[in-house]
């Protein structure tokens, strides 16, 4: 019935008899969707401020920036940040690399936390017991890096801290997890875990919740005991939603953490600690190198939109819905 | 079924090592509510600290008499009701329109918007712009630039297009514009979707650190988190840590626990409340359409 009434009603706007051009076609369809239009004008000039404004100021990686002059002003240089950067800087090798391996040692073990933990969750009997854990376990989730560092940092002290007190308990030697290089990236992948694992498992624990009960009773049925029933049926039932993630995260190597690192690193670990976004900021910002570390930025972005890109392209072939 | 005798020690264990992780999870969270109420002595002792075994609030009383400590928090709370409230009524504003399939040229919109999920100009020309666009130490700069959340919009606008759209049409026919719809139909269906997008924007806007240290170099308009930084990280907040006054520079570790939980309670204590929304909004945002 309303369908009908619509087609009425459109079909008034249409044109009668009357020769329009393109144009005048188009400027019909926003007339009539007006007010659509004007909501979206105030976000379009956001997005073309924010968002494509600073597109602008990357034509910086190609100049030698001088504030006086402007972006515009500033001479060209051409191509001699990047042979700055890949065939001189001492520093971007180390970045580069450190950004990277952080990325890979986040990926291998805090990406299997909360899968296991969601296994084991979904495991419990007791429906209170479960509930009260997965509360309390997505607490560190909505604190920033800033509130966390600062308790990690009690935490981990190696004159106060109680987990040295619970080393020194078990005979080990008090440890510098913060300023010793041999610790500081296995700390921040420790402390990533604490923040994030419970509120990971929300994901799977979803897709484990809609895995049918009948599977497991024919399983049972057939005598497979728990690791089997998880390995054959729980498993390959959240394999899609696993898959997914993983290969977002692949998506994201080039982002180290800045927020947890920044907060927990010192001089005493920058050899192993300092990744792409913490050197941009402290020789960009702090030092005023512009032009260098615009480069650095824009090296950044690219190698991140072709991973994301292809990422994609893989989930899609896979026969998954893709991010795009 | 009667569970087995195996199945019981399954669970017994499989209970002990979860409250294992759950102690682990607040451990630190008590650990140092414990000592920001503990004596000098007791708050330096090498070990557990569960509860304070003796009990002053000295270093409280130090961190609640800062004014600049007060100074962060009223503009912590200004830009997380404010930025929460401009950054729905943008996100609004936005996916109402790409969620409807007759705007013309709606494709062409969706893609400039979506571009900027994957490629943008970075920290350094972001930086120089803000400064060019005069919003160098103003309050603004914290609501303005991260006015459209894209990730939350594009869920909001994936949740107005799962809304029937006979709802609208009928209303079409007795004569209500889109401003109308949006106002008095779409939204009012949403509130939900709503509700979680504001927990996001306001727990995501209260820990802000990075766009103050950025661009904010006046001390009276800076946020809670960057008083926090300065006195347990950096460690460059002479005075409130109290090493002027011979009397407090015994209470550093104190202070530092105090300041902590500070900026901790106010999220500790909305918590056990709205916890269900940001799950069911996690599930939500991680549905595609």
């Amino acid at each position: 019935m309303n369908n009908l009434n619509i087609a009425k009603i459109e079909s008034v706007d249409k044109p009668v008899g009357r020769k329009s051009s393109k144009w005048a076609a188009t400027w019909r369809e926003y007339r009539k969707s007006k007010y659509l239009f004007f909501m979206l004008i105030p976000v379009i000039a956001w997005y073309a401020i924010f968002h494509y404004g600073p597109l602008y100021g990357i034509l910086l990686a190609f100049k030698d920036f001088s504030p006086r002059l402007g972006i515009m002003g500033s001479p060209w240089v051409g191509l001699d940040h990047f042979k700055f950067l890949f065939f001189q800087s001492p520093d971007f090798m180390r970045i580069f690399r450190n950004t990277v391996l952080i990325s890979c040692y986040h990926i291998i073990f805090g990406f299997p936390a909360p899968i296991i933990l969601a296994l084991l969750l979904n495991e419990l009997r007791l429906g209170w017991f479960k509930r009260i854990a997965q509360t309390i376990s997505y607490l560190p989730h909505f604190f920033s890096w800033v509130v966390l560092s600062g308790i990690v940092i009690v935490m981990l002290s190696p004159s106060e801290g109680p987990v040295n007190f619970l080393l020194q308990l078990v005979g080990i030697e008090p440890i510098y997890f913060l300023a010793d290089t041999d610790y500081f990236r296995s700390t921040l992948v420790g402390t990533g875990i604490w923040k994030e694992v419970g509120f990971g498992t929300i994901i799977y624990l979803a897709a484990l919740s809609g895995i049918d009960p009948a599977l497991y009773e024919a399983a049972v049925i057939d005598g497979a005991n728990r690791i089997k029933q998880i390995w054959y049926i729980t498993l390959p039932s959240i394999l899609p939603v696993i898959t997914i993630l993983f290969i977002l995260s692949l998506g994201g190597i080039l982002n180290a953490g800045f927020d947890q690192i920044f907060n927990l690193y010192n001089p005493a670990v920058y050899e192993v600690a300092d990744i792409i976004d913490t050197y941009v900021y402290r020789v960009g910002i702090l030092g005023a190198q512009f032009g260098l570390t615009t480069a650095v930025g824009l090296f950044k972005n690219v190698i991140g939109i072709a991973l994301v890109l292809s990422t994609n392209y893989v989930v899609k072939k896979m026969g998954q819905e893709g991010v795009l | 079924m009667k569970p087995t005798t195996g199945e019981n020690i399954f669970q017994a264990v499989l209970i002990v090592f979860i409250t294992l992780m759950c102690v682990a999870m607040i451990y630190p969270f008590v650990h140092i509510a414990s000592i920001s109420v503990s004596s000098p002595a007791e708050a330096s002792r090498f070990g557990m600290h569960i509860y304070p075994k003796e009990v002053d609030f000295t270093a409280w009383k130090q961190v609640l008499d800062q004014k600049k400590i007060w100074i962060g928090f009223g503009n912590s709370v200004f830009r997380t009701v404010v930025g929460t409230f401009l950054t729905l009524v943008m996100m609004a504003l936005c996916a109402y329109p790409l969620s409807r399939k007759y705007l013309p040229h709606r494709n062409v919109y969706t893609m400039i918007i979506l571009f900027t999920m994957f490629f943008g100009g970075g920290i350094i020309p972001t930086y120089l712009l803000i400064r060019s666009l005069g919003l160098m130490n103003s309050v603004w700069v914290y609501i303005v630039p991260g006015l459209v959340p894209t990730f939350s919009m594009l869920v909001l606008r994936n949740f107005f297009m799962s809304i029937p759209a006979e709802l609208e049409e009928s209303a079409k026919i007795d004569g209500a514009n889109d401003v109308r719809i949006l106002l008095s139909i779409v939204l009012p269906l949403s509130k939900p979707v709503l509700a979680t997008l504001a927990l996001w924007s306001a727990v995501g806007h209260w820990n802000s650190w990075f766009d103050a240290m950025l661009y904010i170099t006046d001390e009276s308009k800076q946020v809670l988190q960057t008083f926090l930084r300065n006195i347990v990280i950096t460690n460059t907040d002479a005075e409130t840590l109290g090493r002027s006054a011979v009397a407090n520079i015994r209470y550093e570790a104190s202070i530092k626990a105090a300041t902590i939980m500070f900026a901790v309670l106010p999220i500790l204590v909305v918590y056990p409340f709205l916890q269900k929304y940001f799950v069911k909004g996690t599930m939500i945002g991680s549905l595609k359409g």
